[in-house]
């Protein structure tokens, strides 16, 4: 969609000065799909049924409305989404309890998923959406199936760094030389999930002894990946740990005024982790038959192939690949053999161990 | 005043305390959440209070409330003085301006802050340019300090500039007919005659400081709030434990400043006809105009430079390859107009919620005017999505409730309600207690029934005072976003949300207009609401 300057500008004038007509939604379903949502589904509407979900969704509506239009549209399902912030909208659900009127639980890490596993609020998932992707990204007792990957990364400031000196691997970056230089995200949901990974798969000796290496190392805790990049994109500070896309993102929105490029470390260091966004049906749905069909749907080819070109995250559905602008992950997509499991148990830890770390007083 | 003091002594009348106990249950309702829910998790917050791990984060968050509300206080109060008693050109103008950074969410407003005076930004890069040292970066208690300086004195500055407004320019002229410095009025007469409204506003500022989650995340001090939020999955009783001594430390903070209001004589000076004179600043009048000028270029001015740095280089680069725009005029409109519509209904709705509660409080000697007007405050310590999760579990409890008012335009109302309540009743309260004694009193001896009092005096005395207790609330829920975020009726998005949403994507162009439309909604309220009928009464 082409869109002037101008156009906009107008555009938002003019409703600042048109404040006293009321506006009502219209919620037909349209005869076919216009533009992002068509690339997904292009065929005509099914007759809207009077099957209705709800969804919870700690993803961005700017990153999954299209695929959920495309989905109503081919399916006839009428879909509700409320969007918020992945913890938020778990710990409301926790509070509806039984009479919640969520259906489908989407969030951008497996953390959030485990949380709502462990209170029991999320059903078992039937083969026809595990056997979609490979048995690693299904969580719990098939409670949870990956939608979509982000690689972890370091990202760094072109400007300051040689690329000569970009390490191998995450445990490198305790190394002296980095000191000062190396900015966290410690509080973000990524990054703890990935560390409580980390801790399953080295070792919580490994995992703590890192931690601490990066205090005395004078790492910087931050507050979440997206300021991480923009502040090294601005040369605040050299390097910062987080999940690959959100420089794409500031690229494209910054344009050459943002000066930052991604790192990633050997494909078979736990800092190349790939951390998925996660799909949930809740043990409260009256319809978790029509769950299922939404998630089958965003693993479906269309919506993978919408997932990777749009937000430029890694496919998880077998047989589709990544966009082109994506550098290739392992040989099979992932040198890991860590399955999420027992991430909602493992988070309580990692927050334990980071808090007592000290690296959230380090600013 | 001692003889109309009296009068108050008298029992406050039935209807006035059942109401004011209705509306204090329900401003409660997020309190008993948390009571019950720390009760039910099994968690010990005296015990946490215990550990190192809580000590540390609890011990900062007092210290950052405490510069900040002070800070805040000397700004507002300053900013206020300026603005309204003296010949400080572009006076009305700069009212306006001086209270829009009230309106920026504290995530965005602290993002744009970094964005514009952190290396790289476009202030920094300014100041490097005539040889500052560029490596200033703000973060930390500094950073927070700041920020939340910049962001929340229009909580004093507004109360404090409508009552300066209201006071008589005789007592400036007496004074300095004695002899006095203008300093020296400043000080010991007019500060003074301002006491309850400054006092209120910095209670707020404190409760702010403490319930804020976005500003300290993004500048990296590590404050309660932050401690709840990390553990609010991970260690759900922690966290429950945490807000719970959040509520105790709002609450006493409330009480003491309750304390020091008492301990004052309630100042009565009213200004009921007549104009305010103003100062002439004289050879001050540069200095004056460069301090309010610098307040506006760091609060206002410096955001708005990062949010205009995002559209439009977005909209000039447009080299999204692959990915859409959203921007779209009618959807900014509708957004707008949502936003617009639920503000305007929570700011009535928190006014006439706390108005018995604060008239209680004021005139009469009453434990639930004190408890109510306890808890309507403190209850503005509470990170907002404290008092969605409230409001969630309360309507559950039955089939009909549930159905009902879940996901409702009801239920939203009421969580913003709670939420603002405090900024609603220390205005409100200031202006009941500036209501002169003598003319109800009078009024009284000539025979005219409760009633009519309250509407030919009360009402007509206090309205710029309740009108700004609205204006505050409307300007505070038009960027709420927490509750907007859980509780608003499904696909029903409001600016917040929707800056939310697509700055959390870096559709940064996106955010940054719905931003920019947010401002100029404020400005238009801002006049409207608050500025325009406190100088029509000048």
């Amino acid at each position: 969609m082409k869109i002037s300057p101008r156009r906009t500008t107008i555009a938002s004038i003019a409703s600042i000065a048109l404040l006293a007509t009321a506006c009502g939604g219209s919620s037909t379903v349209a005869n076919t799909l216009e533009d992002p949502a068509l690339s997904i589904y292009s065929g005509e509407c099914a007759e809207a049924s009077d099957t209705e979900i709800t969804i919870y969704s700690g993803r961005s509506e700017e990153l999954v409305k299209p695929v959920l239009d495309a989905f109503e549209c081919e399916s006839g399902i009428q879909v509700r989404t409320n969007f918020g912030k992945p913890a938020d909208l778990a710990l409301q659900l926790v509070e509806e309890g039984d009479r919640s009127p969520a259906d489908v639980f989407l969030s951008k890490s497996p953390g959030v998923v485990g949380f709502l596993r462990n209170e029991g609020l999320l059903t078992s998932l039937g083969s026809d959406v595990t056997t979609l992707v490979d048995d690693a990204n299904v969580g719990g007792d098939s409670n949870w199936v990956g939608i979509t990957g982000r690689q972890r990364v370091l990202v760094y400031n072109v400007d300051l760094v040689d690329e000569a000196d970009l390490p191998d691997s995450v445990l490198d970056l305790a190394d002296p030389k980095y000191a000062g230089q190396v900015a966290i995200p410690a509080t973000n949901g990524s990054f703890q999930d990935w560390f409580t990974v980390f801790r399953a798969q080295e070792g919580d000796d490994v995992a703590e002894q890192w931690l601490a290496d990066m205090v005395a190392n004078d790492a910087i805790v931050t507050e979440s990946n997206r300021p991480t990049v923009d502040a090294v994109g601005r040369g605040e500070y050299e390097f910062g740990l987080v999940n690959h896309y959100y420089n794409f993102q500031e690229a494209e929105a910054l344009g050459d005024a943002h000066r930052a490029e991604n790192h990633s470390f050997a494909s078979d260091d736990i800092g190349s982790l790939v951390i998925v966004t996660a799909g949930a049906v809740t043990s409260t749905s009256d319809n978790p038959a029509a769950g299922e069909q939404l998630l089958a749907f965003m693993l479906s080819n269309g919506a993978q192939t919408f997932f990777t070109n749009d937000s430029l995250e890694y496919p998880l559905a077998d047989g589709v690949d990544p966009a082109e602008a994506l550098p290739p992950l392992g040989d099979d997509g992932s040198d890991f053999d860590v399955t999420f499991d027992e991430l909602g148990d493992g988070l309580a830890g990692t927050v334990k161990i980071i808090e007592s770390s000290g690296i959230l007083a380090s600013s | 005043m001692t003889a109309s003091r009296q009068s108050h002594q008298q029992a406050p009348p039935p209807l006035l305390v059942v109401l004011s106990t209705v509306a204090a249950l329900v401003l409660a309702a997020p309190a008993a959440y948390l009571l019950i829910r720390n009760f039910t998790a099994d968690a010990d917050p005296f015990g946490l209070l215990m550990t190192d791990g809580v000590q540390g984060p609890l011990r900062r968050t007092i210290v950052l409330a405490t510069l900040v509300s002070v800070s805040a206080g000397v700004v507002g109060t300053g900013l206020a003085w300026l603005t309204t008693r003296t010949d400080l050109p572009f006076r009305r103008l700069f009212s306006v301006l001086l209270v829009l950074p009230l309106v920026y969410p504290t995530f965005i407003g602290a993002a744009a802050l970094v964005r514009t005076l952190n290396p790289g930004g476009l202030l920094n890069d300014a100041l490097g340019f005539i040889g500052v040292d560029r490596s200033f970066t703000l973060s930390g208690l500094f950073g927070s300090w700041l920020v939340l300086t910049l962001l929340t004195y229009p909580y004093v500055f507004l109360p404090v500039a409508a009552r300066f407004s209201r006071l008589p320019g005789s007592i400036e002229q007496s004074a300095r007919l004695l002899g006095n410095s203008s300093w020296r009025v400043f000080a010991r007469i007019i500060v003074p005659q301002a006491f309850g409204a400054i006092a209120a506003g910095m209670l707020l500022v404190f409760l702010y400081a403490i319930s804020d989650f976005g500003a300290v995340a993004i500048l990296r001090y590590d404050t309660l709030t932050r401690a709840i939020e990390n553990n609010q999955l991970a260690n759900r009783p922690v966290a429950l434990a945490l807000s719970l001594v959040l509520l105790i430390l709002a609450g006493l903070v409330v009480l003491a400043e309750r304390w020091a209001q008492r301990r004052r004589p309630t100042q009565t000076t009213q200004r009921i006809h007549g104009t305010a004179a103003a100062l002439t600043l004289g050879r001050g009048k540069a200095p004056a105009l460069f301090v309010v000028g610098a307040v506006t270029l760091m609060a206002l001015i410096a955001p708005l430079l990062a949010l205009i740095e995002w559209s439009v280089r977005g909209l000039l680069t447009r080299n999204r390859t692959g990915r859409r725009m959203v921007v779209d005029g009618g959807d900014i409109f509708e957004v707008t107009w949502h936003t617009l519509a639920v503000s305007a209904v929570a700011a009535i709705t928190a006014v006439l919620i706390v108005l018995p509660i604060a008239v209680l409080a004021g005139r009469y000697r009453s434990s639930v005017g004190t408890l109510g007007h306890a808890v309507a405050i403190s209850t503005f310590a509470l990170p907002g999505i404290l008092i969605a999760l409230a409001g969630t579990f309360f309507i559950r409890q039955t089939d009909w409730t549930f159905s009902t008012f879940n996901s409702s335009f009801t239920i939203l109302i009421f969580a913003y309600t709670v939420r603002f309540a405090a900024l609603a009743m220390g205005t409100t309260l200031v202006s009941v207690s500036a209501v002169p004694d003598r003319l109800r009193d009078v009024s009284e001896s000539l025979g005219a029934s409760p009633l009519r009092r309250f509407t030919r005096i009360d009402i007509p005395l206090m309205t710029p005072g309740l009108l700004a207790a609205g204006g505050l609330v409307l300007l505070s829920t038009m960027k709420e976003l927490p509750i907007s975020l859980l509780l608003a009726p499904i696909e029903f998005e409001t600016l917040a949300t929707r800056i939310f949403s697509t700055f959390n994507e870096a559709f940064v162009t996106e955010a940054g207009l719905m931003a920019l439309t947010l401002v100029a909604l404020s400005f238009v309220a801002t006049w409207t609401l608050i500025v325009r009928p406190l100088s029509k009464q000048r």
